[in-house]
């Protein structure tokens, strides 16, 4: 035990989450750990515990990839460091994950839906929401103008109430990241911007690789890169893995979203499988959505997300931060994935560090809400500035 | 009493019987859709209704027919849900009597309504005016198809003589088909082109204000109802409507006959409960437009235009009781206008005389 605690702190290094987190509630945190361990060695058998150097060093570069250095594996507790050695091990472990009970997750997600939060709670629950946004324009008719006026939105959301919060970062597509950089100088608003072939993902990686590089280059704080769903349901795990290691090494210290596009992954299993896969290629979030497919984001899905982060954490002591993105529009969804995060994940993740919710038009249903609050009566889209 | 029991009795034997063990008379027919009527309802409930419905039927052998009756409810954006509170009050008739439980419209459902208002008020304010005129002309059909019914209605909730019931429908079927006539002509009467000073053709037209809330006349349930909301809904407005509270039954009943006729759910919400308790929360309403005060008065209604004041909406308050028996005039269709007028360039005026136009 103690062995392994050493182990742990020894291999977080001076930029990892892990000491930090991990060590305030050791003892709760070790016997989660061995929990979820047992819980996940239970469907794959027992996988020895392999020396991570040796699993990164061993693990040949996939063949697309042949031109890319090799990325930094992520820092892995024994127990998992095994799965990613190969192609079968990935799909033994991604399989041995415990199946999502549908009925269970949909009951507990409309059942946490009825709570009700109000007057003060609901207010912080509000600034809280508003300051979590990503707003996000991502249309092919997205001229530099439009840009400028999401930023000059990001950067004060209700001209009339100087008290409401900034949101967390907008959300533009590559070529207009430079735009979005030189309004939000000095703000410390995020500059987030989607790359990789978004939304649908079908390029080759040099060319995804390169549409990452863009956005970084043009100031981008975090990359939001979509997965190759397509290879995902054939099965290849191996190679999604591969691609999203590769573009979170092109990231280097930028943060990386990881789009699961739960919307076409069919089960909420493959989503428990998709969450797991990204993390453990490096993800810094997971992300529900493109926003371009129905459905997006729906609060069961963001509950099965959930569900992996917080045992992620338990199992890594990394904490990976969890987006929403598509389809909330409302303060009243936007509060209910907030119960969601409080009851599922943990109180941890209430913070825009590691929640955030894609969205355009929540942001004004948010401030109405919050002038409702403050003012005792119903506003509406007239009084709200467009972005 | 003897009666009573019979007809107890003979609801149990009903919800008893199966379909198979009918009589075979030649009314068997009939019977036979009656007793699984009676079978499919829970015995307890049908012999509590049978006992309430005429027993003469019963005593001689024959099963009455077991009445439905009515939930009355709200109707927010094309549906009929109960209220978001679950409150419901008593409805009594002229002499006191219970005549049903009504939905008691919240704060909640009232905001409800008018985000159902405002997400149908672009489409209907886009309509041609001829087709909002097939609409109102519609729904003047659908309340004919029902006039029967609503004459009853009348007799029963508010104790009219069965002539004037008889003529308030007929008044109110009217009323429509009067507003049906007007949507495409209102453009016509009050916009004009305006003589100006300049190189501009200057013409004005009159649009619609966007989502009204209307309190309805107290006293008169059905015509003055139709009164209210045909005039808002004409120039393509859309209504959020607070119903007479003590007589809110006619007014569930146009709900049907509006979701009915082919008018766009979320044109007209209908809210049965308190304009006291409502009143305020539609005033102040930053989403809403502009308010019909008809069926407040008093106090309530200074303090409702106050309200309103904040929001800076258009306030439309009756001079006097009005009497919806007589021809509208044209005072409620303007209320809820708004004047667009565009003055265009026409280049300036040539020396050789005249201009573009």
């Amino acid at each position: 035990m103690t062995l392994f605690r050493g182990d742990l702190a020894h291999r977080a290094g001076p930029d990892s989450a892990i000491g930090a987190i991990a060590m305030p509630c050791w003892c709760a945190q070790l016997h989660h750990i061995c929990r979820v361990a047992a819980l996940y060695d239970r469907g794959m058998g027992s996988p020895a515990p392999v020396a991570l150097g040796d699993a990164t060093s061993t693990r040949p570069p996939a063949t697309s990839a042949a031109s890319v250095a090799v990325p930094p594996r992520p820092v892995l507790p024994p127990h998992l460091a095994g799965v990613t050695a190969d192609e079968s091990a990935l799909r033994r472990f991604l399989h041995g994950l415990p199946g999502v009970d549908p009925v269970g997750v949909e009951s507990r997600a409309a059942a946490l839906a009825t709570r009700s939060i109000k007057k003060g709670s609901k207010l912080a629950a509000l600034d809280l929401a508003i300051s979590m946004v990503d707003l996000t324009t991502l249309e092919g008719a997205d001229t530099p103008g439009k840009v400028k006026s999401l930023c000059a939105k990001a950067r004060r959301p209700d001209p009339d109430d100087p008290s409401t919060p900034q949101v967390a970062a907008v959300c533009v597509y590559p070529d207009r990241v430079s735009i979005a950089a030189a309004e939000l100088a000095g703000t410390g608003i995020g500059i987030a911007s989607v790359a990789t072939a978004f939304p649908s993902g079908r390029s080759s990686l040099s060319i995804k690789l390169a549409d990452t590089r863009l956005a970084i280059e043009s100031g981008a704080t975090e990359v939001d890169m979509v997965i190759d769903r397509g290879t995902f349901l054939a099965g290849e795990y191996g190679r999604v893995f591969d691609e999203i290691a590769a573009i979170k090494a092109e990231c280097g210290q930028t943060r990386l979203k990881v789009i699961l596009e739960t919307g076409e992954l069919a089960t909420y299993d493959n989503v428990r499988r998709a969450s797991w896969l990204a993390m453990l290629a490096g993800a810094d979030f997971i992300k529900t959505s493109t926003g371009k497919v129905s459905p997006a984001a729906t609060l069961p899905v963001i509950h099965v997300m959930l569900q992996a982060v917080r045992d992620w954490r338990a199992a890594t002591g990394r904490q990976v931060a969890v987006k929403p993105a598509g389809g909330i529009r409302t303060a009243k969804d936007a509060i209910r994935f907030l119960v969601a995060v409080h009851e599922v994940a943990g109180a941890e993740w209430l913070d825009p560090f590691y929640f955030r919710f894609g969205a355009s038009s929540l942001l004004n249903d948010l401030i109405m809400q919050r002038r409702k609050q403050l003012s005792g009566h119903y506003w509406g889209p007239d009084y709200v500035t467009v972005a | 009493m003897a009666q009573r029991r019979t007809s107890t009795a003979t609801a149990k034997d009903a919800a008893t019987a199966t379909p198979a063990a009918a009589p075979t008379k030649a009314t068997s027919v009939k019977k036979t859709a009656e007793a699984v009527t009676a079978v499919r309802t829970s015995s307890r409930r049908a012999a509590a209704r049978a006992v309430s419905s005429d027993a003469g039927g019963g005593a001689n052998g024959v099963i009455p027919a077991v009445p439905v009756l009515k939930t009355y409810k709200l109707y927010i954006g094309g549906k009929f849900p109960r209220s978001e509170s679950g409150r419901t009050y008593p409805v009594r008739g002229p002499k006191g009597e219970f005549l049903a439980n009504a939905a008691q419209a919240s704060r909640k459902d009232a905001r409800d309504a008018v985000v159902a208002a405002r997400k149908a008020f672009g489409g209907w304010a886009a309509a041609t005016a001829y087709n909002r005129g097939q609409v109102i002309y519609r729904i003047a059909e659908m309340l004919q198809g029902r006039r029967a019914q609503f004459v009853e209605l009348l007799v029963t909730a508010e104790g009219y003589p069965a002539k004037t019931a008889a003529a308030a429908v007929d008044a109110s079927i009217d009323r429509l088909v009067h507003y049906a006539g007007w949507t495409d002509k209102i453009a016509q009467v009050f916009g004009s082109s305006n003589p100006v000073a300049g190189p501009f053709f200057s013409f004005s037209t009159p649009e619609p204000t966007g989502v009204v809330a209307a309190f309805a006349p107290q006293d008169d349930s059905l015509l003055g109802l139709v009164s209210v909301i045909a005039p808002i809904i004409t120039s393509g407005n859309a209504a959020v409507v607070v119903t007479s509270e003590t007589r809110p039954l006619p007014a569930v009943t146009l709900a049907e006959v509006l979701a009915t006729s082919d008018l766009p759910g979320g044109i007209v919400n209908i809210l049965t409960g308190s304009a006291a308790e409502l009143g305020t929360h539609l005033a102040t309403h930053a989403d809403i437009n502009a308010l019909d005060l008809t069926g407040v008065d008093g106090e309530l209604r200074t303090a409702l235009a106050r309200d309103a004041a904040g929001t800076v909406k258009r306030v439309y308050t009756p001079h006097r009781t009005p009497d919806f028996t007589r021809q509208p005039g044209t005072a409620r269709l303007r209320a809820f206008l708004e004047t667009k007028t565009v003055w265009h360039p026409t280049g300036a005026v040539s020396l050789a005389g005249g201009s573009g136009y």
